[in-house]
């Protein structure tokens, strides 16, 4: 085991799906014109105020119960000075000594495992605008319509001990901020931000100074980013150098972090209550309501999928990895015929074939061309042994919503396996007849000839055989 | 028109039909023409647009659609946002600025068809108590031009006090419309923190700054905050009450009303020719009806520390956004963006707000934050607090605006800290949030106006601006006019 | 009380240039007014809650509804430097 440990905490941006802007009414649609959705209150002009948008809170609160995290019920905004042109006020309004969660956590799977990773807090806050620095005639222009809009800033304690689980972490976070509908965590748009704190020590030691690595807006940039950092504060160290605490930025053509352009000295914020705001009052009965809208969790079902279902702790993540992909398992299982097998099976279909297909044709869940109930009566169909697994994935490109289509399908197309013991015994012994050669294989025991022979009684019947009835057989004859 | 009416008198001449409002603003913006150049009261003056509310002022009284401001020109602190007009918070960081929008109150006047007479020089962005900071050049007391008229509202007191506005708005700080007033002899009100709404007001500390009304009388002072108060959804800080009949309540007399007069009011720095004056005050208060209540506010001595705390702090942050980016001045030449804000904000602000930026970022730094910005707030709270206790035992609070008559130009310039201390009697009502009223009750040396502060409790705007209307009933020191300017 | 060195750093903070000339006139007016603050730092404040309004009231929602137009070319009238509908500043670096 190395004698190092990497320590990581995440910090998280979550742009949040509001219509209109934390402080003013302005929309945050995404793409328009610029400055188009810059207000008064947006471009700071002389004499404008902030009013906080209710949509903004609500789902603050949805975040803190999603996390099992608690809900202040006073908080308080403050301003964070400083200068940039993207800030128009000079300040962001952010919150500071009192957010509005505290606590919490999120748990996701790694590998095989469960971990949890605990949070510290969430805030809200207003984003800054954008800077292009395209050539304008050695300008940058400074486009507003982005500046107000609602950030959660979700902030985790240095629990990752890995790349790996960093991303993992990422990702869980991803998946909890749109299946609770509170962002649509479009990375590419920047609704999604991530930066890592990464430091690193000799097991048993005090934490090492850490690193921020800022705007990380791909998970496979997030694990070369922290790989990368870590591996360079380890060779830094053991050169005998020692880890400036500073803020990087990770070059992917390079592979590398290197230091942001820094200011000369350290940034103070000058944090203090903010004037305009009055103390975010949020009552227990407003919570309880929102609470009662909620959904279930992903790890709420992962967790029954992994108790009722006995499914692996992988494919039970991997099922609620979204909440369309849970919702449409869970449609499947509902119109399924009952069977202990159905389960599981449906988890391999929807996690394999279905989302191969979605893949290929560029669609989520939410909008799957094959209806639960068709599924559902396909995957009965092979339970049943009417047809085989072969024959059904052949199928899966031509359905639709008619359920119906299934059995029609393989009535027209004559896919029906042959299950009948009696047919099948004959035709295994006509093959084990045929074929001395290979049963002398497998009794010197060469087991590629039993496949052979199972090939051969395929081939006798024209693919028709129920291949798991076939083994069995045709063992059951061999081995007599 | 030949005589310069208070406002409701000349409310009562539009709606009766004895005057028209293009007259009326006429009148107004002639004399302005002729007089205000030494005063250097006004800073825009656009005769053609007020003519033009002017007329639809009139249109709407003809209707029979008129309320107690439709057609009165009313002159404001350039320091409210009025949609096509030049809003300069007398700095040269906004000396081109066009105003895209209306404050709330400007549309609340508007509202009332009353017409924008013109905007009124000021200290820059409001931090002054002698007119002497502003860009544009100081303005003079109409009493005595060697004189300050007070400040930041220096302007619209002048322009008030000389009769080249019936009345005008303002903003109050740490005192900013009353010591004004009482510098200039007019009355002068800021309303409960909450009352007026602040948007469109350009902030200079948030939690401080209140918009209220200079006039002639607590009557005009009645008719002027019923159309500045009203909820503002756009200001998070302005308060939903029902609306207050200021003018209706006017005539409910001072009999039995308790007057507390704090012990601490009365030391050696206020100057005999102004304690005379509001000792005398008391008295006729008295004589109507009322009773003198002793009272004590122990913590006196710290609000003008503590204010000079909260102030800057909070100007520093609010004055973060003129930086040459999206509005206002921008340095002609300049190297890189970080020499490009350095020049703008070191040449567009002059250097009392530079001063005060200062202090306010260092009582905000890391490391200050505790002793300085936290502190004041908590001596704040017992200020309050000392307020409160007050209140148990009067009514209503009385004693100086200001501890002399209005000072030369120049006298004080040498040293700010001296001006800062003069605020001692009104610095304390904003950190408490409570309602404060200057009116005129005598003269002191050289004939300069004396003003009589009036504190109230909480929300009880109408209660003074009755014990303001009796004592003007019972005086004509609110008629005296300087000289030349009648 | 404030040196030179320190007057340098906030007026670095605070994004407004000083030249040597005027480090040397802000250090007495500076301190002179810091002076004068001292008077409240000294005053046992032990659990008194701090003010930061008038008012204990709580913060009013706003509906989470788009209600501004786009009124680009007004705002934008008052800048100092637009192009494409961008507001102009020297380059930004990272």
């Amino acid at each position: 085991m190395s004698p190092w440990e990497i320590v990581i905490g995440l910090e998280t941006h979550a742009q949040l799906t509001t219509a209109s802007k934390i402080f003013s009414g302005a929309s945050t649609a995404f793409g328009a014109p610029p400055n188009t959705q810059a207000s008064a209150v947006d471009l700071a002009l002389p004499g404008t105020l902030p009013v906080l948008n209710r949509g903004a809170v609500e789902r603050a609160i949805r975040f803190g119960l999603a996390v099992g995290g608690e809900i202040a019920p006073a908080s308080v905004f403050a301003r964070k000075n400083y200068f940039y042109p993207d800030l128009p006020k000079g300040y962001q309004i952010s919150q500071y000594e009192l957010p509005v969660v505290a606590g919490g956590e999120v748990a996701f799977v790694l590998g095989d495992e469960e971990r949890r990773v605990r949070l510290t807090r969430a805030h809200l806050e207003e984003d800054a605008g954008k800077s292009l620095h395209e050539d304008f005639h050695g300008m940058s222009g400074i486009d507003l319509n982005r500046a107000g809009t609602p950030l959660l800033e979700i902030v985790s304690e240095p629990d990752m001990r890995s790349a790996a689980e960093a991303v993992a972490y990422a990702r869980a976070l991803h998946a909890l901020v749109r299946w609770i509908g509170i962002c649509d965590g479009n990375m590419q748009e920047g609704s999604f931000r991530c930066d890592a704190n990464v430091s690193v020590r000799r097991r048993g030691e005090p934490l090492g100074t850490r690193c921020e690595i800022k705007n990380l807006n791909s998970f496979r940039f997030m694990e070369r980013a922290i790989e990368y950092e870590a591996r360079r504060q380890v060779e830094l160290i053991e050169d005998g150098g020692k880890v400036v605490q500073e803020t990087r930025l990770f070059d992917p053509d390079r592979g590398e972090t290197r230091p942001m352009r820094s200011k000369e000295d350290a940034q103070d914020y000058r944090y203090f209550p903010d004037p305009d705001l009055l103390p975010l009052e949020i009552a227990r009965a407003w919570v309880d309501e929102v609470a009662a809208s909620m959904p279930t969790l992903p790890s709420e079902r992962r967790a029954r999928y992994r108790d009722a279902f006995a499914l692996p702790a992988y494919d039970a993540a991997l099922l609620s990895e979204s909440r369309e992909k849970s919702d449409y398992f869970e449609a499947v299982l509902a119109a399924a015929p009952p069977g202990e097998r159905l389960p599981r099976l449906a988890a391999n279909w929807v996690n394999g074939e279905v989302a191969a297909l979605l893949n290929d044709r560029a669609l989520d869940f939410g909008r799957c061309p094959i209806a639960p109930a068709t599924l559902a009566r396909l995957l009965g169909r092979v339970d049943d042994g009417t047809i085989s697994a072969k024959a059904a994935k052949d199928l899966l490109g031509e359905l639709g919503a008619d359920a119906s289509r299934v059995d029609a399908l393989i009535a027209s197309r004559g896919l029906e396996q042959i299950s009948d013991t009696g047919a099948l015994e004959a035709a295994v012994d006509q093959v084990i007849a045929a074929q001395p050669r290979y049963v002398e294989d497998y009794r010197s025991g060469k087991e590629k000839a039993f496949n052979a022979l199972v090939g051969q009684v395929m081939k006798a019947t024209q693919g028709k055989a129920n291949p798991q009835e076939v083994s069995r057989l045709l063992r059951a004859r061999l081995d007599a | 028109m030949n005589d310069n009416p208070p406002l409701a008198e000349l409310s009562r001449r539009l709606r009766t039909r004895k005057v028209s409002s293009v007259e009326a603003t006429r009148h107004y913006l002639d004399r302005i023409a002729r007089l205000a150049g030494p005063l250097n009261a006004f800073l825009t003056v656009d005769a053609e647009k007020s003519l033009a509310q002017a007329r639809a002022a009139d249109e709407r009284i003809a209707r029979g659609e008129a309320s107690p401001l439709t057609g009165v020109p009313i002159a404001h602190k350039d320091l409210f946002c009025a949609s096509g007009w030049r809003t300069t918070c007398g700095s040269r960081m906004l000396e081109n600025f066009v105003a895209p929008y209306d404050a709330h109150v400007i549309e609340q006047f508007d509202r009332a068809g009353a017409v924008l007479l013109g905007k009124t020089n000021m200290d820059e962005f409001a931090m002054g108590s002698s007119n002497e900071n502003s860009f544009f050049g100081p303005v003079r007391n109409p009493w005595d031009a060697a004189a300050v008229p007070g400040g930041s509202s220096g302007g619209s007191a002048a322009a008030v006090a000389a009769r080249l506005a019936p009345a005008a708005t303002g903003t109050d700080t740490g005192g900013s419309i009353r010591q004004p007033a009482s510098f200039t002899g007019i009355s002068g009100l800021k309303p409960t923190y909450g009352r007026v709404s602040r948007y469109g007001m350009v902030a200079f500390a948030s939690s401080l700054d209140q918009g209220g009304p200079l006039a002639q009388s607590a009557e005009d002072l009645a008719l002027m905050l019923g159309v500045m108060a009203g909820f503002d959804a756009r200001d998070s800080t302005s308060v939903d009450r029902p609306k207050d009949d200021y003018a209706a309540r006017l005539g409910a007399g001072v009999k039995g009303l308790r007057i507390g007069v704090p012990r601490e009011y009365f030391t050696q720095d206020l100057a005999a020719d102004v304690a005379g004056p509001i000792r005398e005050a008391i008295r006729e208060l008295v004589r109507l009806g009322a009773r003198e209540v002793p009272v004590s506010l122990p913590n006196q001595h710290l609000a003008v520390p503590v204010y000079y705390v909260i102030a800057p702090a909070e100007a520093s942050s609010n004055l973060s956004r003129y930086d040459g980016v999206r509005y206002g001045y921008r340095a002609p030449e300049y190297g890189d963006l970080a020499d490009m804000y350095a020049k703008t904000r070191a040449q567009g602000f002059g250097a009392e707000v530079k001063r005060r930026i200062l202090v306010g970022t260092y009582v905000l730094s890391h490391g200050y934050y505790d002793a300085y910005y936290l502190q004041a707030q908590r001596v704040r709270r017992l200020i309050a607090r000392d307020f409160a206790a007050a209140f148990e035992a009067c009514d209503v609070i009385a004693g100086p605006a200001a501890p002399s008559v209005a000072f030369d130009l120049g006298a004080r310039t040498q040293d700010p800290v001296q001006m800062y201390l003069d605020d001692l009697y009104t610095i304390p009502i904003n950190l408490a949030g409570l309602p404060g009223m200057s009116i005129p009750c005598g003269f002191g040396a050289r004939g300069r106006p004396v003003g009589l502060q009036v504190v109230g409790n909480y929300w009880d705007e109408a209660r003074m601006l009755a014990l303001g209307h009796a004592f003007q009933q019972a005086t004509d020191w609110h008629k005296r006019v300087p000289p030349g300017y009648g | 009380m404030l040196s030179p060195a320190e007057i340098r750093r906030i007026a670095r903070l605070a994004r407004i240039e000083v030249d040597d000339a005027q480090v040397a006139a802000l250090g007495p007016e500076l301190n002179a007014i810091l002076g004068m603050v001292e008077a409240m730092q000294a005053i046992d404040t032990a659990g008194v809650e701090p003010m930061s309004h008038p008012q204990a009231f709580a913060q009013r929602l706003r509906e989470d509804a788009v209600s501004e137009p786009d009124r680009r070319a007004e705002y934008q009238s008052v800048a100092p430097q637009v192009e494409d509908g961008l507001f102009l500043v020297p380059k930004v670096l990272e």
